[in-house]
Order: structure tokens, then sequence, then C-alpha cells
């Protein structure tokens, strides 16, 4: 039942069955364990009731368990404005202005001359940008801004869109400098009801009848199209992204069946109308590389027809795209299951893509909370992957650029790690150089990620927004570090962040975390040996460490014992509290040249 | 359609709306009557109901109707499923 509904939450999904089962649903998904609670404030310019119920339980199924605060009918900008002690105790993780075309106060008359649109356009854009520096400076969390959908009416007609009397180009005008703002702020995000408006169909998205009785901006049909799309901005912002596009290849990436049909027998390129689908969709998967997410094949062929068909001359994906390769005869669930942890990530970080309903199906029910999407024929694997929002981009760091390049540089490390018999004679091979700092500025959207993404090697699994970690970078009672690692191979990027509170002579460490792509690489131990270093400069006598278990991190739970410190106490839990004296401390990473000294 | 078997549907609406098996609606059953049954609930609830029967209440309607024996009488005069 459970995997049907989390199946049954994904796109396309039936918004009637979700509107009419909501409260199964919901009873259903709440009982899931391991969902992270998040407080999410809706300041409406309508009826948020349906949309912070159905948002729910999008969230719930990405593994975020919300909690709401929403404004009294319309009150939005007043919500944000003035004193508002009620949202201040509720302390926002996030803040969602549910606004669209009806709350434009006022639009161009006839009569009105080009200055007189202009200064109408800054005084309704005013409106809005000064609520969101109030909330900025005020809740310090990422804030979330419908932009607006097309008029209710083109008074002019065709002409509406050209002419700046026009509603819908004062409307398009008006996004623009959204827009501006969204590109010069960090934190701030547009959800795109403009687009989601016209994809939806804009005569459906609104109903008059709904409007005038209910206040609702929104037809409650298109709600739960709505609240799944503001849902994917905030499950991405809280790192519950996929990373892993595992393709399927025969009728998947190429008509026919290499194995029998022989390259030169696959439908794929401009020859046929199916031959462009598969192609233009190559293309789509290809796009996608350069938002980080990493491609591999998991397919039932010999290995070597399924590298022959990627060299098929019409083929934009080749072998090289792939951060990994199965193509074997092992049941696909096996093979995914391998591919995550070869490239040590989860395995509910796959979307799968096949276009056989029984392969999905095992998938589906072998790896829960893996995507499996209903993908359809080829014509419309383009549409369902990219309306499934799996990629939904927040944060785009130039990390997420290079990400292929580094998970194929570990595996070239695996390789180079068998020709060693000694394993820190591997390590030094490796010639390693770590960069381990105070946090700096053009790092903090990294730190922020990360600290949303690692699961495994993360002692507290505490998460922070990317306003968190600015504030932390600026506190003198914080130590604050992230480690950045580069070898023969390539730059990993920043991979470790620790953090640590400064109590007196005590510091307590709230986040020690590692990415996996780093381990057993002794990074652990270089932030460690940074650490007790500035600890000590700033009169620190003893550090405390301090491990909270998850179902996703007993990889940690001896983590401090490893180091050396020694534990003081056990609750029932699993709770684990340690301490280090400082002054017994000795350097442990000779591996890695730290911040250009040996 | 008669009565009995609008009666049928109605009661599985609002079964699966409030996600409670024990619900049987009468003519007389009003919004007070069930607890969850709020102005919000009352949207979705009228919403289920068009789907359902293929109709739509018109706006007077919906802030007129009475109690659940009024809403029957529009489904059988102007129901298309």
């Amino acid at each position: 039942m459970s995997i049907e509904i989390a199946n049954k939450l994904e796109w396309p999904f039936d918004s009637e069955w979700i509107l009419s089962n909501r409260r199964a649903i919901k009873r259903e998904l709440s009982a899931r364990p391991g969902l992270v609670t998040k407080k999410i404030a809706i300041l409406g310019g309508s009826t948020t009731n349906d949309i912070a119920v159905i948002m729910s339980l999008f969230l719930m199924n990405n593994g975020i368990k919300p909690e709401f605060y929403q404004s009294e009918y319309a009150q939005y900008w007043q919500d944000a404005m003035f004193d508002n002690p009620e949202l201040a105790e509720f302390a926002p993780d996030i803040i969602f202005i549910h606004t669209t075309s009806r709350n434009i106060t006022a639009f161009p008359s006839m009569s009105d001359e080009k200055e007189a649109v202009d200064a109408l356009l800054e005084s309704q854009y005013d409106h809005f940008r000064v609520m969101w520096e109030k909330l900025a400076e005020t809740y310090r969390c990422p804030i979330i801004q419908n932009n607006f959908e097309p008029p209710l009416f083109r008074l002019l007609g065709n002409k509406d869109v050209s002419d700046n009397r026009g509603r819908t180009n004062f409307i398009a005008r008006l996004n623009m400098k959204l827009y501006d703002y969204a590109q010069t702020h960090e934190n701030f995000f547009i959800h795109d009801i403009n687009y989601l408006a016209s994809s939806y169909g804009l005569d459906r998205w609104s109903d008059p009848g709904y409007w005038y009785m209910y206040k609702y901006a929104l037809a409650l049909e298109a709600v739960p199209e709505f609240a799944f799309s503001v849902a994917s901005i905030i499950k991405s912002i809280y790192g519950k992204n996929k990373k892993i596009l595992a393709l399927d290849l025969d009728n998947t990436l190429w008509g026919g069946v290499v194995g029998d049909d022989g390259v030169n027998g696959l439908e794929l390129g401009p020859e046929t109308p199916t031959g462009q689908a598969f192609e233009e969709f190559q293309d789509y998967a290809k796009e996608m590389k350069q938002l980080g997410v990493l491609l591999t094949v998991c397919s039932k062929n010999d290995e070597e027809n399924a590298i022959a068909g990627l060299n098929h001359p019409n083929g934009k994906l080749r072998p090289d795209d792939f951060t990994l390769i199965k193509a074997n005869w092992n049941n696909k669930d096996i093979n995914l299951m391998e591919t995550a942890s070869e490239l040590t990530l989860l395995p509910e970080s796959i979307a799968f893509i096949d276009d056989n309903p029984a392969e999905r199906a095992i998938v589906r029910a072998q790896i829960p909370g893996a995507a499996v999407p209903e993908i359809g024929t080829v014509e419309n694997y383009i549409r369902c992957v990219d309306h499934s929002r799996f990629f939904e981009v927040t944060a785009f760091s130039k990390d997420d650029l290079k990400r292929g390049e580094m998970y194929k540089a570990n595996a070239e490390r695996m390789k180079l790690e068998r020709q060693y018999e000694n394993y820190s004679d591997y390590l030094l091979s490796l010639e390693m150089k770590g960069e381990i700092q105070p946090f700096a500025p053009v790092y903090l959207q990294r730190i922020a990620q990360l600290t949303n993404k690692s699961n495994q090697f993360n002692v507290t699994t505490r998460r922070y927004t990317a306003a968190e970690i600015e504030a932390l970078a600026e506190d003198d009672s914080h130590i604050c570090l992230y480690g950045k690692l580069t070898d023969k191979f390539g730059d990993n990027g920043v991979v470790s962040v620790v953090i640590g509170k400064i109590d007196g002579k005590r510091l307590h460490m709230e986040l020690w975390l590692m990415s996996c792509r780093v381990l057993k690489r002794d990074m652990e131990l270089a932030m460690l040996d940074t650490v007790v270093e500035k600890a000590r400069e700033r009169g620190v006598e003893e550090i405390y460490g301090y491990y909270y278990p998850t179902a996703k991190n007993k990889m940690v739970k001896e983590l401090y014992g490893f180091f050396g410190f020694e534990k003081q106490s056990e609750d029932g839990d699993g709770n684990t509290v340690w301490k280090l004296n400082t002054a017994d401390y000795e350097k442990r990473c000779h591996v890695i040249e730290i911040n250009g000294a040996k | 359609m008669t009565e009995a078997q609008v009666f049928e549907r109605l009661n599985r609406i609002f079964r699966k709306l409030f996600d409670d098996d024990s619900i049987v609606v009468t003519r007389a059953t009003t919004a007070n009557d069930i607890e969850d049954w709020d102005s919000l609930e009352h949207i979705n609830l009228i919403s289920a109901v068009e789907k359902q029967f293929g109709m739509r209440f018109q706006m007077k309607e919906v802030s007129g109707m009475k109690n659940v024996g009024e809403m029957v009488d529009i489904l059988l005069a102007r129901a298309t499923k």
C-alpha cells in the first residue's frame, strides 16, 4: 500500500484521487519513519488551507513533515511587515508567499502615459520588495515567492501583451523585476506559477466561482499540481533531490534491442519519428549532466553490446557521459543498489527510467524511496521526467558542473588502490592537498548544501539554511571550518564541514560531517588536527563530541572513539557524549598537505 | 437515478473525504453532525460531489443549502452521471 501511495504522488498523478483521499494518504504517510520536521509559514493573498494540506502529502513523500503557520485570509503583507509575535514564536524554516495576480492592487488605465505606467510598476513592485527585505532581515530563512500568472482578462486582446497599458504586459514586466531580485538575492526563490498556469491551461487554472465564493486564487483541481511544484522547491532546498538518473537502454535510449537487432538495426536519429524521439531524449539526458546529475546505465545486456549501442552514430549520449555503466544480466534492483553503493550515495537518490513496466515494478518494490516514474511511451519521456522535478535546482554551485567528473575520478582512484599493498603508500601516492579554513563567503552555499545532503558521515545530522551558515561564519563564539580536498585525479571540492561552539575552555561540536566520496582518505583526521589546533589557539582545553543515531549514520557511531575521545555517557536512545583533552593531542594525519604545509 | 442511489454515492464521498467509514448521511444531516465538516471542508465536499455527479452547483446554491436533503434534490434534478 505504501509503495503504491508513494508512486501515486509522483508525476503524472491523479489530482482528483489525491484531493478526495487526502486524509487516508496523510494518515498513511505520517506513520513513515524518519520524517524530518520543517516549519513552513504560508503568507497568503488568498485561501491557503487546501494548498497546505496537499503540500504536506508531497513533502512527506519526500521525507519532510511540515508544520504550518498560515496567515489569516489575505493578510500576507500585514503578517510580514508588522510585529508578529505568533510568527516569531513559530520561527519558520521557510516562508512561502502565496500571492497571485489577484493581489496586484492596481493596473494601468488606457489613458496612462508611459511615465505613469512605469511609476505604477515601481509601486507595485516595491510593495513586495519591502516585504521580502523585512522578512529576510527578521527571519533569516529561505523565502519562496509566487510570480504572477497571466491576468483574468485581456482588455486589449492580442495587443495586451505588447502595449505597456495591457495587463498581460504589466504582469510580464512585474515578473521580470521579481526575477532580477531573485538573481541578486540568495535564499530567495521564485515559484513559477506563470509557467504552471500555462502548462496546466490558464482557463482551467482558475475558477472565478471559487474566487467569489471561497477566495481561491486557483481552481481546487489545480491545487495538487501547484502543491507538487512548491514542494519540489522545498525538498530541493533540504537536499532531497535525486542525484542519479539511471537509464535502461533498449527501448529507453533507442528503439529496438541492440543484442538482437544489432547497432544498425536500432531506431535512433532523424530517419523515423520514433528515432527522432529517442535522439531528443538522449539530448535531454545529456543536458542534465550540466546540473550535476549523475547518469548511469542499468540494462540487461552484454556490456559489449551496450557500449556498441552507445556509440551509435546518431546517438547523443556516449559511454563517456556515464559515471557508471551496469550492463549485465543481474536483476535491476541489485544493479541499482550496487550503483548507489559504488558511488557512495543512498539508493533513494536514484531516479530510474525504464520502458518495461515489469522492471519498474520490481525496482519500486525492492528499493523504497527510489523514483520510478510511469514513463509512458518515448514521445512522452522528456515531459514526464521534466515535470517530475527530480532534480529541481535551487542552489547551483560550481561543484555541480563537475560532479560527474569527480565521481569518475573516484572510480579511477579505486583502480589505483588495488595496485598498492600498503594503504598509506596508496594514500601518499594520491598527492592529496587539503584546504581547511574558516567558512568563506564563496563556499557558504556549498556548505549549507552539504549540511542538508549528508546523512551517513554526519554525527548530529543538524541541518542549516544558507542564512544560518552565513550568520555562523560571522559569529565569534563558534569555530566553523570547511575542508576542501584535491588530489592528482582532480578537485573534490568542499567535502567536510565542522561547527563547534566555544563555551569558556570547552568546545562543543555541533556538527561534524564529511562527504562519503572521500571516505578512507584520512580527511577526517586532517579536519580533527585543524579543529584541535584552532581550539588551542582559542584557549580550549576540552572538546566535547556528540553522536545522535539516525537510520543512516551508523558508520560514525564510533567516530569520536576513533578520534581518541573518551566516552562520557550514553542514553537509552544511543546518544553518546565524548571528550578529548587538547593538551594530550598529537597530529594524526600524515598523508595530506594542509593549507600548503606538510 | 433514485434517491437511494444518490444517498449511496453521497455516503461513499463523505466517508472518503472525512476518512470515516461509519458515516451515514440522511436528508436531515447538516455540517453540525460531522465533526470535521467545516467551511473549508465544505468546499472540498462540493467539489467532490460535482465531480461524482457531473454537474456544477450555482454560487447561490452553495451558500443556500441547509442540509443534505436540499443537496439531494438538486442532484436528482441536475446530475448527468
